[in-house]
């Protein structure tokens, strides 16, 4: 049951984006694939707040047991990650239908997945080390943090194109790694002619180094703190 | 640290911060921001100044009153929580039963639970399996196995989850008071195993309150009172400092001037009544003042049960005692001793003033006074008269 939900969910949200977007406002008309391009954007990113959604209260959740047993405070994350890691690898499944009936070859540039993914479950954990270690603390982090993601949704470009928004904002948003990660996928398995970091910046390969390096600063930070912090986390949660 | 030293505890200070001090929230920092800052911060020392040593194999106790700060002491222990100050060294893998059953999930069959739970306790899966049969057979539970751990009952529960806590293979076993839960007869065969596993230099730290087991059980025991430990000795030793240590404590109640269960014209009232408790007496101390003129009062009392058993009580009349008149605005004062043959725990004092006919009631005060008996057993029946048995 559970499975077929975890299918189903992301599906009828594709579902709905799908036909507001090509229907109503045409904004998905100009891209190629547009159905695969915008399933593709909508699972990476509901990779992203699974983990970091999941994880806000879980540190709290779990203060019975962290209060009865020393274990890494590490693994109760871990595990949110990895279940949603494995979501994700059932609901591409139906990606892979989707390219199959739209007829999208697959090269081998598809290879680069891995990297892409690999960012994405760093960039997710960053956050979600952070949100946790912080709402053990701060109970109102779950507020703000529903509001960030709301925001965030729409300033990733996950339903638009770049393409369509002036560039000089465009070259801002996609710093962001979250639209660096989505952007790169698309490049790699739909169309090539999604803009991505690459092109925005004129083939610059040192681009790059903004987003991967702000995801790894973060990553470091967040479990520099999540580490300092779960010492309490027993007293406090 | 020597090579026979399961634990050390160096110096450990543990301090908990109210946390009505601390902003809680994100909005709270701004908000706090705009108001003068308080900065006293109110802690609350849980622990002062431990320190201590067990050795490999030892059977050591913890003993001391709700809120002397042993259970937080087992948790530093666990590595629960952290020492403020201080350290604290373990050789060996540690297992703590804070609570057994950790982790429990009841839609998995009892089998998918001991892995689990065994997961949680940080055992690999090899180790458990090489566990299993040990702890299933310890449990009684061969046939149960593979049933979901919501259709056990609750002792086949606690059973599964002792098995557990003894059958771990480990070679410090953390454990707080679970083993007062469970049936007699499993938790002499919890602790008979215990005793076993000394010759296997398994080190039992173990938190209680009950000084039978601690007599009966351990090698040392260590007693901890107001967050600091007061003595480290044989069982014996720290089970008298327990006791004594509730016997010394005079219970002083003041009259408290509202009462729902008091009742009576009110011509003459019980001013107050103090308590005190040792070994030999307990003491009624009566003071009765008169709100009117009054010509020879009856004072009756009875001392209850806490779960409303009468258990005895006695008036003046009874007693061929006739107190004085009083007049209005004079007080009597009376004292009153009573061998103390009550079985430990916590009884009620009712109080009553009558007129001389025995019936008419002047003040009638349930529940006037309570005490508490601390003897170092405990008799499943109110009255310990001390017996003397012997054989002929």
């Amino acid at each position: 049951m559970g499975y077929v939900w975890s299918l189903l969910r992301p599906l009828l949200i594709f579902l709905i984006l799908y036909i507001v977007f090509t229907k109503f406002l045409k904004v998905g008309a100009a891209v190629p694939h547009y159905p695969v391009y915008l399933l593709l954007g909508i699972l990476l990113w509901n990779y992203f707040v699974d983990v970091t959604s999941g994880s806000v209260n879980a540190i709290v959740g779990k203060g019975d047991l962290l209060r009865k047993i020393n274990f890494p405070k590490y693994v109760i994350i871990l595990s949110i990650a990895i279940t949603a890691l494995i979501n994700l690898a059932l609901t591409s499944i139906v990606i892979v239908v989707f390219m199959i009936i739209g007829h999208v070859g697959i090269t081998s540039q598809i290879l680069w997945l891995v990297p892409l993914i690999l960012e994405l479950i760093l960039a997710s954990l960053a956050v979600a080390f952070f949100l946790s270690a912080a709402f053990v603390r701060y109970r109102d982090v779950s507020y703000i943090w529903e509001v960030v993601v709301q925001a965030a949704f729409y300033a990733t470009p996950i339903l638009y194109p770049l393409s369509q928004i002036p560039t000089v904002a465009a070259k801002i948003i996609i710093l962001n790694p979250m639209a660096q990660i989505i952007q790169d996928s698309r490049n790699v398995l739909v169309t090539h002619q999604t803009e991505t970091i690459g092109s925005l910046y004129g083939g610059d390969k040192f681009i790059w180094l903004i987003p991967i390096g702000f995801t790894a600063f973060a990553a470091f930070i967040a479990a520099a703190y999540f580490r300092r912090r779960s010492k309490f986390f027993a007293e406090e949660s | 640290m020597n090579d026979d030293i399961a634990i050390k505890v160096e110096g450990v200070y543990k301090d908990f911060v109210l946390p009505h001090e601390r902003a809680g929230s994100v909005k709270g920092i701004f908000t706090s921001m705009f108001r003068q800052a308080t900065s006293k911060k109110e802690i609350q020392h849980a622990l002062k100044h431990i320190s201590f040593e067990i050795k490999k194999g030892e059977f050591f106790g913890i003993v001391g009153r709700n809120g002397s700060g042993k259970s937080t002491l087992l948790k530093i222990l666990a590595g629960i929580y952290q020492p403020t100050k201080g350290k604290v060294y373990t050789k060996g893998k540690l297992v703590p039963f804070i609570e057994l059953g950790v982790g429990f999930n009841p839609e998995l069959t009892g089998r998918d639970n001991v892995y689990l739970n065994g997961a949680i306790l940080g055992f690999s899966e090899k180790e458990i399996d090489s566990m299993y049969k040990e702890i299933v057979d310890f449990a009684e539970l061969e046939r149960f196995m593979d049933q979901k751990l919501k259709n056990y009952s609750s002792g086949m529960q606690v059973r599964l989850a002792f098995s557990m806590a003894v059958r771990a293979n480990a070679e410090i076993l953390l454990i707080d008071e679970v083993l007062a839960v469970g049936d007699a007869d499993f938790q002499r065969k919890c602790f008979n195993y215990f005793k076993q596993l000394k010759n296997d230099k398994t080190t039992v730290v173990f938190v209680t309150h009950d000084m039978s087991a601690v007599r009966e059980y351990c090698d040392r025991a260590l007693l901890i009172e107001d967050s600091k430990v007061v003595n480290i000795s044989t069982p014996d030793k720290i089970a008298q400092d327990y006791v004594k240590m509730f016997m010394d404590e005079p219970v002083l109640q003041e009259v408290s001037k509202k009462n729902d269960d008091r009742w009576g014209d009110g011509s003459i009232i019980l001013e107050s009544i103090k308590t005190k408790v040792n070994d030999e007496f307990i003491e009624l101390d009566v003071v009765i003042k008169g709100n009117k003129d009054f010509s020879m009062p009856i004072l009756g009392f009875r001392i209850c049960s806490f779960a409303g058993d009468e258990i005895t009580g006695t008036n003046t009349k009874k007693e061929k005692i006739i107190l004085p008149n009083i007049k209005k605005g004079a007080t009597v004062h009376l004292k009153c001793k009573i061998p103390n043959i009550l079985s430990d725990g916590n009884y009620r004092i009712d109080t009553a003033l009558q007129y001389p006919d025995e019936i008419t009631v002047a003040d009638w005060w349930d529940n006037a006074a309570t005490i508490s008996i601390r003897k170092d057993r405990h008799l499943p029946y109110s009255i310990d008269p001390g017996f003397i048995i012997s054989i002929i």
